[in-house]
């Protein structure tokens, strides 16, 4: 167990190369309770958003989810957030743990003169996901009142799971198929162990936070802390298509994020895969021809790859036409620009 | 968790086997589970000298990377290269296929191994691990 933005989270359950494997090939089943809800109500709770987030959200149709970012006036990244609309009235914002009372307290302020209500509901859920390409055929026969078959990617149900009241969603942070349960707190243990037992034959096992770094690294997804933060708009992660300039009315940071679109990031994340087997760290110099050009935001060994793998940040300029290396502890290690993701997985 | 009673032990978490005058090393089970999955061993080179208490090399996991410690003073003599393939021998078996380098421990007056007083005994190590939770 290790401490996490407040809460006891598993770091591993076992091996986290093999709770990693899991989710790559059977599935994996992961505590998330420590992640943010926190909902924006009312009549004008689209409207709402749309000013507060960077995303066009009142466009999302109810039963839909977006990823998308909350900025501050100067565009640098507060968060980044999936949002799901539950209800015509009522969005579900889920922040990182380490960011909620961050991102409640902006939505409040931003929501001012709206008539809708912004309330941290982060006590009043568990969340709990089951990921990987067994995860539909473990979850299905547990439901009522869904049709997990045909819920899309990034949509979400009310129903039950295991008999309890859930929000199920088909989203994840692991680059598989899979889906995020929202329950009541009280209904976490049944519903987990339900779980536990329905996949138990399918190869399912629990993953911690190590295997969900890694899962997410060779997905190409970007952290909060690591990839995201103040000092950086989402240009610079190249997730620029999540700023919406077309969507009507003002939001918080507009000027700020048209202008770093207008001139270019000035820096640019990239995919490392690492010529050694020692990892590339999170603060570890990038050098191009033996010069500091960047440095490392996340790095681990993939497991689905076998070679250690890093996202940096790195000067715009820089290309495959320049010898890269990270520095090591002190050792220039060779290094190769790969793109990102570095998995995909098969349609 | 498995402390074999016939080795000896730091705090710094290694293992220590002496036969003769030579001593082989490695970590302890308890050390590799609190690391997590180990990808990479960096080990002193053979006929290079370690002292007691200093790195003397890396133990690198999926979330960490530690010092690895010498617990005595002598040469290196040889180190265990199935480990550059199979980092993970480590955490599968710690004391035995696992192992990490063996050193030439030099003789005091009586012609025994010259050993730092202060290694633990199997038993004191495990309640320096039960004590630090």
């Amino acid at each position: 167990m290790t401490p996490f933005a407040g809460w006891l989270m598993p770091l591993r359950y076992a091996s986290e190369t093999a709770e990693h494997q899991a989710v790559r090939h059977a599935a994996g089943l992961f505590d998330l309770s420590h992640m943010g809800e926190i909902a924006v109500s009312g009549p004008q709770a689209g409207a709402a958003l749309d000013y507060a987030l960077v995303g066009h959200l009142s466009a999302l149709r109810p039963g839909r989810a977006r990823y998308t970012m909350i900025c501050a006036e100067d565009g640098g990244v507060l968060d980044d957030l999936v949002v799901y609309r539950q209800d015509e009235d009522r969005f579900l914002v889920i922040a990182n743990a380490a960011n909620t009372d961050t991102v409640s307290a902006a939505l409040r302020s931003r929501a001012a003169g709206h008539d809708a209500q912004v309330t941290d509901e982060t006590a009043d859920h568990a969340l709990i996901a089951v990921q990987g390409p067994a995860a539909a055929g473990i979850l299905e026969p547990l439901t009522a009142g869904l049709d997990l078959a045909a819920m899309k990617y990034y949509a979400g149900e009310f129903g039950e799971v295991a008999g309890r009241k859930a929000w199920v969603a088909r989203t994840g942070y692991t680059g598989e198929d899979g889906f995020e349960v929202f329950c009541r707190p009280e209904d976490a243990v049944p519903v987990w162990e339900a779980l536990a037992s329905a996949g138990a034959g399918a190869g399912l096992v629990p993953a911690g936070l190590a295997a969900r770094d890694t899962l997410r690294l060779e997905a190409g997804m970007p952290l909060y802390g690591n990839e995201l933060g103040p000092d950086v708009t989402p240009f610079e992660a190249g997730l620029g298509r999540v700023v919406k300039f077309d969507k009507p009315g003002e939001f918080v940071g507009r000027e700020a994020l048209a202008a770093r679109a207008a001139s270019g990031p000035r820096k640019r994340l990239a995919g490392l895969t690492i010529q050694s087997r020692r990892i590339a760290r999170h603060g570890y110099p990038v050098l191009a021809d033996g010069e500091a050009s960047g440095e490392v935001t996340s790095g681990a060994p993939s497991p689905t790859l076998g070679v250690p793998i890093a996202m940096a940040y790195i000067e715009t300029g820089v290309g495959a036409d320049r010898a890269l290396a990270v520095g090591i502890r002190g050792q220039a290690v060779p290094a190769e620009l790969t793109d990102l993701p570095f998995y995909r997985r098969r349609q | 968790m498995s402390v074999p009673a016939d080795l000896r032990y730091t705090p710094e978490h290694e293992w220590i086997s002496v036969d003769g005058t030579s001593a082989s090393i490695g970590i302890t089970e308890y050390a590799a589970q609190q690391l997590g999955d180990v990808v990479y061993v960096s080990l002193p080179a053979p006929g290079s000298t370690v002292s007691a208490g200093e790195p003397c090399g890396e133990v690198e996991s999926v979330k960490s990377v530690s010092d690895l410690y010498c617990p005595v003073d002598g040469e290196v003599i040889e180190v265990n290269t199935e480990l550059e393939d199979d980092p993970s021998l480590v955490n599968a078996e710690p004391y035995t296929a696992g192992w990490m380098f063996r050193v030439r421990v030099p003789q005091d007056g009586n012609g025994d191994p010259a050993l730092p007083p202060d290694l633990l005994s199997a038993a004191e190590y495990e309640e320096l691990t039960k004590s630090a939770g």
